[in-house]
């Protein structure tokens, strides 16, 4: 694998969540980095803070301390209002429960994140049309969220969260709710997106069959990082 | 457009639980639209008096009569154009239950002061010739089904005896807002019976009702003609026309108190109403909004949809409850002309009624926004799971 820029810097990093009087440490002290075009498993027990720090360095939450530079930009030092902007354009989530709007077709799924950019209507249908076709949906775009199975539900997710072309995709558990199959599918699909386009991706999971299609797997344990493993999967 | 759809479609989710709000906010519109009709009604007399008409009574109280020989005094004073009188004559029509008010009055006089009253002039010379023709308000007339030259017997409740009349004119009102019930015949027809079965009576008049140049000197002409008689057998008070009907409704003031006090209750209960749905619908799309704030949407995108929301459900029921509101007013004042004889739903009623459906999507709206723009998008998503 060829050395790349980090577009992922994570240091020193610190997270805890008060529960009551009682403050409960979820991360301790994490610096790493992730590479442009690189594809990060992050797993470890349930409890181990790997959601949450996917969730910090997503911008949807704040750390205690420590800093976290995405694509050049110190997210830690945003403000809420900044962080929304910033998340619009440079983060793409793909979650275990697909997360669409139920009253909205496939294709108006994918639109939404698009209505924040200054795209006409005829320039928001073309990427659509565009994102649907990369995930092989496009004969179910009038479908609703309903009528889709899991495995066509994440991938129109995937056509939102590809929609903006960010800098990242997060994923947390993203085969976590489907049949092995449909799952494989899912897996085959974000591998194309790092190998075709390029995509810096990020995904939680438990799953040790979908950790091997990254290129590096990080484990947590109690907030701890523990050493690297270089999937066979690497580049 | 896109927004609009996804606003409808929110909305309507919960087809039952929506259904049931925006038809709670269609009646409440309803309710509030009758009621401030109600007041409307209880008002519209004062609303249709003139500011060149004066009103000179008993300054004991309106039950006490005024001897006729003060027409010519009053008439007297600088600022009169013309005077005339009447008595309320409480005449009864077959039945207690057909009330509609009915005055003796001085004929001539009274057609000129009231040029709200329109009546053909062909049956304003046949009212005039006839001692006993009577006028009666277009209403009363399909009410009763009275046509000209019909016989019509009231039975005397303060003039005791069975009173015959000759129909011989019906009026129309000006104004939507004019009252279309009322009967009137010529107060010598009385006063000349009074004379022979109860001469103390007679030659005596409930009011005076006074005509003045302009409505600047009604005030001099009011004190004028009240210190003119200061110290008779009989002292007068006069006031604006619209004064004299608001003592009548000041008898009645703590009911129309109490009517605008429910029409707003009614407001605040169905705002009530409203916002539970409200709260009920953003606390099951706390998910939603999570994943919307991810996307990038910020506070003011989810407090538009919340609001937008809130607003589409209040504005169909608010629509609803305004259309029912005209067909409602009308069954509600035919069935009740006699006690309201004008009962119209105002523009300001609609307007009022648009505006409580703005508030009550507003309030309703105001705290599921600040749930959802406080909402912590971690702690969104962990609902999802």
């Amino acid at each position: 694998m060829e050395n790349k820029a980090p577009i992922v810097e994570v240091r020193n990093i610190y997270k805890s969540y008060r529960r009551g009087t009682q403050t409960v440490p979820v991360l301790d002290d994490i610096t790493f980095d992730i590479e442009e075009g690189e594809f990060l498993a992050l797993m470890g027990p349930s409890g181990s803070g790997k959601s949450t720090l996917l969730n910090l360095i997503a911008g949807i939450d704040k750390a205690d301390s420590g800093t976290i530079t995405v694509g050049g930009i110190e997210i830690t030092s945003l403000s809420e209002t900044e962080l929304a902007g910033w998340r619009a354009t440079n983060v793409g989530f793909i979650f275990q429960f697909y997360n669409l709007i139920p009253v909205l077709t496939a294709f108006e799924n994918v639109e939404l994140p698009l209505l924040l950019t200054g795209l006409s209507r005829s320039g928001r249908r073309e990427h659509v049309d565009l994102a649907l076709r990369a995930v092989s949906l496009s004969d179910r775009a009038d479908h609703y969220p309903s009528q889709l199975s899991g495995g066509q539900q994440q991938r129109v997710a995937i056509a939102r969260a590809i929609i903006t072309d960010p800098t990242i995709l997060v994923a947390d558990e993203p085969t976590g709710d489907l049949d092995r199959y449909s799952a494989e599918e899912i897996l085959d699909l974000m591998e194309r997106l790092v190998h075709e386009l390029g995509k810096t991706v990020i995904m939680v999971t438990h799953d040790p069959r979908a950790a091997g299609k990254a290129h590096i797997i990080k484990h947590l344990e109690k907030g701890v990082l523990n050493s690297d493993v270089h999937s066979e999967n690497t580049l | 457009m896109f927004i609009l759809k996804i606003l409808f479609k929110n909305a309507f989710r919960h087809k039952l639980r929506t259904s049931l709000t925006v038809l709670g906010i269609t009646i409440a519109v309803l309710a509030f639209g009758l009621l401030r009709t109600v007041v409307g009604a209880w008002y519209a007399g004062v609303e249709a008096s003139s500011a060149t008409r004066l009103v000179t009574r008993n300054a004991v109280s309106l039950v006490f009569f005024l001897p006729i020989s003060y027409k010519e005094k009053i008439r007297q004073v600088p600022g009169v154009t013309e005077v005339g009188y009447s008595d309320w004559f409480g005449g009864v029509y077959k039945d207690e239950k057909n009330f509609f008010p009915n005055f003796a009055t001085d004929a001539k006089t009274a057609i000129d002061l009231f040029p709200e009253f329109i009546i053909p002039p062909d049956q304003k010379t046949a009212f005039l010739r006839d001692r006993k023709g009577a006028v009666v308000g277009r209403k009363t007339a399909e009410r009763f089904g009275w046509k000209l030259g019909d016989i019509v017997t009231l039975k005397g409740s303060i003039f005791p005896g069975n009173w015959e009349f000759v129909i011989r004119g019906i009026y129309r009102g000006a104004q939507k807002s004019t009252d279309e019930t009322q009967f009137f015949f010529h107060w010598s027809y009385l006063n000349e019976s009074l004379k022979k079965t109860a001469p103390y009576r007679a030659d005596k008049v409930g009011w005076f009702l006074i005509g003045v140049k302009s409505p600047d000197v009604a005030p001099d002409v009011a004190v004028a003609i009240d210190k003119m008689f200061k110290n008779s057998l009989a002292e007068t008070i006069t006031e604006t026309e619209k004064a004299f009907q608001l003592s009548f409704i000041s008898m009645t003031e703590a009911i129309v108190v109490v009517i605008r006090l429910v029409s707003f209750i009614v407001i605040v209960i169905i705002m009530a109403v409203m916002a539970n749905t409200m709260a009920m619908t953003v606390r099951e799309r706390t998910g939603e909004y999570a994943i919307m704030k991810t996307l990038g949407f910020g506070g003011w995108h989810i407090s538009g949809l919340i609001f937008g929301e809130s607003l589409v459900i209040s504005a169909i029921g608010c629509a609803s409850g305004i259309a029912l509101t005209f067909p409602a007013a009308k069954a509600f004042g035919d069935s009740l002309s006699q006690f309201f004889p004008v009962f119209i739903v105002a523009r300001s009623t609609i307007y009022m009624d648009m505006a409580a459906g703005l508030i009550v999507a507003t309030v309703a709206a105001v705290f599921p926004i600040w749930r959802a723009i406080t909402l912590r998008i971690a702690d969104g998503l962990r609902r999802i799971g």
